[in-house]
C-alpha cells in the first residue's frame, strides 16, 4: 500500500501519542487526558493490527522513503501498542496514588502525562523508520524523554539511577551512531542510492565492504546492546528499572529493550550478506550468552523484587539476541513471539510490583511474605505473571522458548541449546524459589526488620491505608494482558502469519 | 588544502589530549569551544573540497551548537556549583597521557579497514576521529565530576562527528539535524540532572553515587 492511505496509517500511531502529550501539557493531568493517553496507545495497537492486512503476506505500507511498515514493524507496533495500553491504563491508578500520598505534585503529574506518550511516539518512530539514521535518532530520543521519568521521584536513589541511565545509554547509543556512520560510508562507497535507507541497504548488502561492515556491526551490537540492557554496558538497567515509576518500568522493559533488539535485527540481515556469517553469529552469541549468564547469576543472588524483574528483563533480551544469532526465519519468528509475550508479562509484573510496593512499603524480597493470604487478587496477578515469564504453559513464552530451542537445534547449534537450557533452569530455580516466599511464605509479623513498614511510622501507615483497595483500572488491563499471553500460547491465529512474514524479512538460512 | 585539513585534524586531536592534561573545569570548557570551532572549520574545508553548499550550512550549525550553545550550558553548570577544579581523577596526568598515546595507536590500528576502502586525503585522517572517540571514553570513565563526565560524552560525540565528516562528508542533512538536536537535549537533560545531584547529594562527585547495588 502506498499513497495517502499509507501516509495516514503510518502517521496515525506517531501523531496520536504526540496529541495526547500536548493535551497533558495544556490541561495538566486530568481524567480525560489519562483516557486520551490510553486511546493513543490503542491507536498504535490498531495501526499495527490493521497494517497486518497488507504485511502478513509479505507486502508493505510505505509512506515515502522515511516511514514504512512491513511485517516486522507491524509486530513491533503491536507490542508497543499492547504494552502501552496496559501500562498507561494501569498508570492511571498509579498516578492517582502518587498524588494522594504526596509522592508527586500537580507539576510532576503533568510532566509524567507529557513524557509517557512522547516516549511511545519515539518508539513508534524508531520501528517505522526506514532510514537507519532516523531509527538511531528515535532510539536516542527515548533516552531523553525517559530521563526525567526514571528520576520521577527525585529521591537520592532515583537521581542516581537517572544520571547513570542517561550517561551510559548516551555513550552506548553514540557508539551505535558511529556504527551507523560507518555503514553510511560503506554504502556510499558501494554506490547505494539513499545510503542509509534500509530497503536499499538490504538490496545491496553483499556489495558493502566487509572490513568496514565488521567494525560497524561490532559498534552497533555494543551500542544498541547497551539500550537493550546487554553486557558490557548493562549496569544502568537494574537501577533505572527499579527506580522508575512502575508503568514506566513496564514500558522500558516490555517495549524499549525490544526496540533496541529490533534495531539489531534490521542491521543483522545487512551484515550477514556482506561479512562472514560466523562473525555475526559469534558476536551476537557472545553478547547474548554472556548476558544470560550474568542475569542467571544475579537472579540467584537477588534480594530486591524490582531488581529481580529487571534482571529477568536482561535474561529475556539475552535470549532474544541468541535468537537473532541463530537467525533462521523460525528463530526470528520465535524471538518476536517471545518479545510479545515478555512485553505483556513484564507489564503485568512491574505494574503489580508497583502495587505491592505501595502496600508493603519495601522492595525487599525477604520482607514481603505470604502475599496470597492478604491480597489474593494482587498476589494472583503477580504469581501468574511470574509463571508466564518462567515459560510455563499455557503462556506464549513456553511456545516461543520451545521454538527458539528447536531453531537452535535445527541450525546445528547443539551446544548453544544446551547452554541456554541449563541457564534457563538456573533462572527457573532462582525466580520460583523467591516467588514462593513472596506469595506463600509465613507472614512477616515476627520480622520487625529494618525496611518492613514499622507500625509506629505514621507516614507509612497512611500510605498503606489510602491504597487499600485494588482499582478496576489496574486489575482489568493486567488480567487482559495475561489472557492475551495465554491465548497467544494456545492458538496461532492472531499473530502466527505475521510473525512468519517478519521471520522471512530479517531471517536468513 | 590538504595541509590545512591535516592542521585542523592535528588541532582536534591535540585539544582532546589537552583535556586530559588540564584540571581547571573552566579551561576544559574553553578547550571544548576550540574543538567546536575546529570541527566547523573541518566541515568548511571539506565543503570546499567536495564543492558542497550543504556542508557550509552544516559548518555554521556545528559552530553554533558546539562552540556557542553547549559551552554556554556548561558554563551555567559551572556557575551554579562552586566546583572549579576536578578533584583527584582516578588516573593521574602522566598515566593519562601514556594511556592517550596507547589509545591513539589503537585508533590507528582500528581504522585500517576504513582507510583501505578509499585511501583519500580525508580518510587518511580518520584515525584522528576514532582517537577522539576513545579519548572521550577515557575521560568519561576516569573523571569523577559530573561536568567532566558530560565533557567526556561531548568529546566522544565530537570524535564521531569528525569521523563522519572525514569519511563521507557527513551524514544526510536531516539525520545530521536530528543528531545535533539529540546532543543538545542530552546536554540539557544532564544539566538539570547535575543540579539535582547537587541538591540531593550536596555535590557532583560521581563516586558518591553508590546507593544502588545488588
Amino acid at each position: 500500500m502506498t499513497g495517502t492511505p499509507a501516509l495516514l496509517l503510518t502517521l496515525a500511531p506517531i501523531v496520536a501519542p504526540i496529541a495526547a502529550a500536548a493535551a497533558a501539557y495544556l490541561m495538566g493531568w486530568r481524567r480525560p487526558v489519562a483516557i486520551a493517553t490510553v486511546a493513543a496507545a490503542a491507536i498504535v495497537l490498531i495501526a499495527g493490527a490493521w497494517s497486518a492486512t497488507w504485511t502478513a503476506d509479505g507486502g508493505e505500507v510505505a509512506a515515502g522513503n522515511w516511514l514504512r511498515i512491513d511485517a516486522l514493524s507491524g509486530v513491533m507496533l503491536i507490542v508497543i501498542g499492547a504494552v502501552g495500553v496496559v501500562a498507561t491504563w494501569a498508570g492511571i491508578g498509579y498516578l492517582d496514588d502518587e498524588l494522594a500520598t504526596g509522592h508527586t505534585d500537580v507539576e510532576g503529574a503533568r510532566r509524567y502525562g507529557v513524557l509517557v506518550p512522547l516516549f511511545l511516539a519515539a518508539m513508534v518512530v524508531a520501528v517505522l523508520a526506514n532510514n537507519l539514521g532516523l531509527l538511531w535518532a528515535a532510539v536516542e530520543g527515548t533516552t531523553i524523554v525517559t530521563a526525567f521519568l526514571v528520576g520521577h521521584r527525585r529521591s537520592r536513589r532515583s537521581v542516581e539511577a537517572s544520571w547513570k541511565y542517561v550517561i551510559i545509554c548516551s555513550v552506548g547509543i553514540a557508539l551505535a551512531y558511529l556504527g551507523t556512520v560507518l555503514v553510511n560510508y560503506a554504502a556510499e562507497h558501494a554506490g547505494v542510492e539513499g545510503s542509509l535507507d534500509w530497503t536499499q541497504l538490504v538490496a545491496h548488502a553483499s556489495e558493502l565492504d566487509p572490513g568496514v561492515m565488521r567494525l560497524a556491526f561490532a559498534l552497533l551490537v555494543v551500542g544498541f546492546g547497551t539500550k537493550a540492557g546487554l553486557v558490557p554496558l548493562h549496569s544502568w538497567l537494574p537501577d533505572a528499572h527499579s527506580q522508575a515509576p512502575a508503568p514506566v518500568s513496564a514500558l522500558m522493559s516490555g517495549v524499549l529493550l525490544p526496540v533496541a533488539v529490533y534495531a539489531l535485527a534490521r542491521y543483522r540481515v545487512i551484515a550477514v550478506a556482506g561479512i562472514d556469517p560466523g562473525f555475526v553469529r559469534g558476536l551476537l552469541l557472545a553478547v547474548g550468552l554472556a548476558s544470560l549468564l550474568l542475569a542467571a547469576g544475579l537472579l540467584l543472588a537477588q534480594r530486591d523484587y524490582k531488581r529481580l524483574l529487571a534482571y529477568s528483563s536482561i535474561e529475556h533480551m539475552a535470549l532474544a539476541v541468541v535468537g537473532l544469532a541463530i537467525g533462521t526465519p523460525l528463530a526470528i519468528a520465535a524471538t518476536l513471539l517471545h518479545i510479545v509475550g515478555h512485553g505483556l508479562g513484564k507489564a503485568v509484573l512491574f505494574c503489580s510490583a508497583g502495587e505491592i510496593l505501595a502496600r508493603e512499603g519495601t522492595t525487599r524480597i525477604d520482607a514481603v511474605r505470604g502475599l496470597f493470604a492478604r491480597t489474593p487478587v494482587l498476589a494472583g496477578l503477580f504469581g501468574a505473571g511470574l509463571v508466564a515469564l518462567l515459560g510455563l504453559p499455557p503462556f506464549s513464552l513456553f511456545v516461543s522458548e520451545i521454538g527458539l530451542i528447536r531453531a537452535m537445534v535445527g541450525a546445528g547449534a547443539w551446544w548453544v541449546a544446551a547452554v541456554v537450557l541449563l541457564l534457563l533452569l538456573v533462572v527457573f530455580v532462582a525466580i520460583s524459589g523467591k516467588a514462593a516466599g513472596i506469595l506463600l511464605g509465613d507472614p512477616p509479623s515476627r520480622d520487625p526488620g529494618v525496611s518492613a513498614p514499622a507500625a509506629g511510622s505514621s507516614g507509612v501507615v497512611g500510605t498503606v491505608a489510602t491504597v487499600a483497595g485494588l482499582r478496576a483500572s489496574t486489575v482489568v488491563p493486567l488480567v487482559g494482558a495475561l489472557v492475551a499471553v495465554a491465548v497467544l500460547g494456545i492458538v496461532d491465529w492472531p499473530l502466527g502469519q505475521l510473525l512468519h512474514a517478519a521471520g522471512q524479512i530479517v531471517g536468513t538460512r | 588544502m590538504t595541509q590545512l585539513l591535516y592542521l585542523i585534524c592535528g588541532g582536534l586531536l591535540l585539544s582532546s589530549v589537552m583535556v586530559l592534561w588540564r584540571r581547571e573545569l573552566s579551561a576544559i570548557v574553553r578547550l571544548l569551544v576550540v574543538q567546536g570551532v575546529l570541527l566547523g572549520a573541518l566541515a568548511l574545508v571539506l565543503a570546499g573540497r567536495l564543492d558542497s553548499v550543504e556542508l557550509v550550512v552544516v559548518a555554521i550549525g556545528v559552530v553554533a551548537l558546539k562552540a556557542v550553545l553547549v559551552p554556554r550550558i556548561l558554563r551555567r553548570v559551572l556557575r551554579d556549583g562552586n566546583e572549579a577544579r576536578e578533584t583527584e581523577p582516578l588516573v593521574n596526568v602522566t598515566a593519562s597521557i601514556v594511556a592517550a598515546a596507547f589509545l591513539i595507536l589503537l585508533a590507528y590500528a582500528a581504522s585500517r579497514p576504513l582507510v583501505r576502502l578509499s585511501p583519500s586525503a580525508e580518510t587518511q585522517a580518520v584515525p584522528v576521529g576514532l582517537a577522539m572517540v576513545l579519548l572521550g571514553f577515557f575521560v568519561l570513565v576516569t573523571r569523577r565530576r559530573a561536568l567532566s563526565q558530560i565533557v567526556g560524552f561531548l568529546l566522544l560525540d565530537n570524535g564521531i562527528a569528525a569521523t563522519a565528516f572525514l569519511i563521507t562528508g557527513g551524514v544526510p542533512g536531516i539525520v545530521e539535524l536530528a543528531v545535533s538536536l539529540d546532543v543538545l537535549l542530552v546536554v540539557l537533560v544532564l544539566q538539570v540532572l547535575t543540579a539535582r545531584l547537587r541538591t540531593t547529594f550536596g555535590g557532583t562527585d560521581i563516586d558518591e553515587l553508590r546507593e544502588l547495588h545488588d
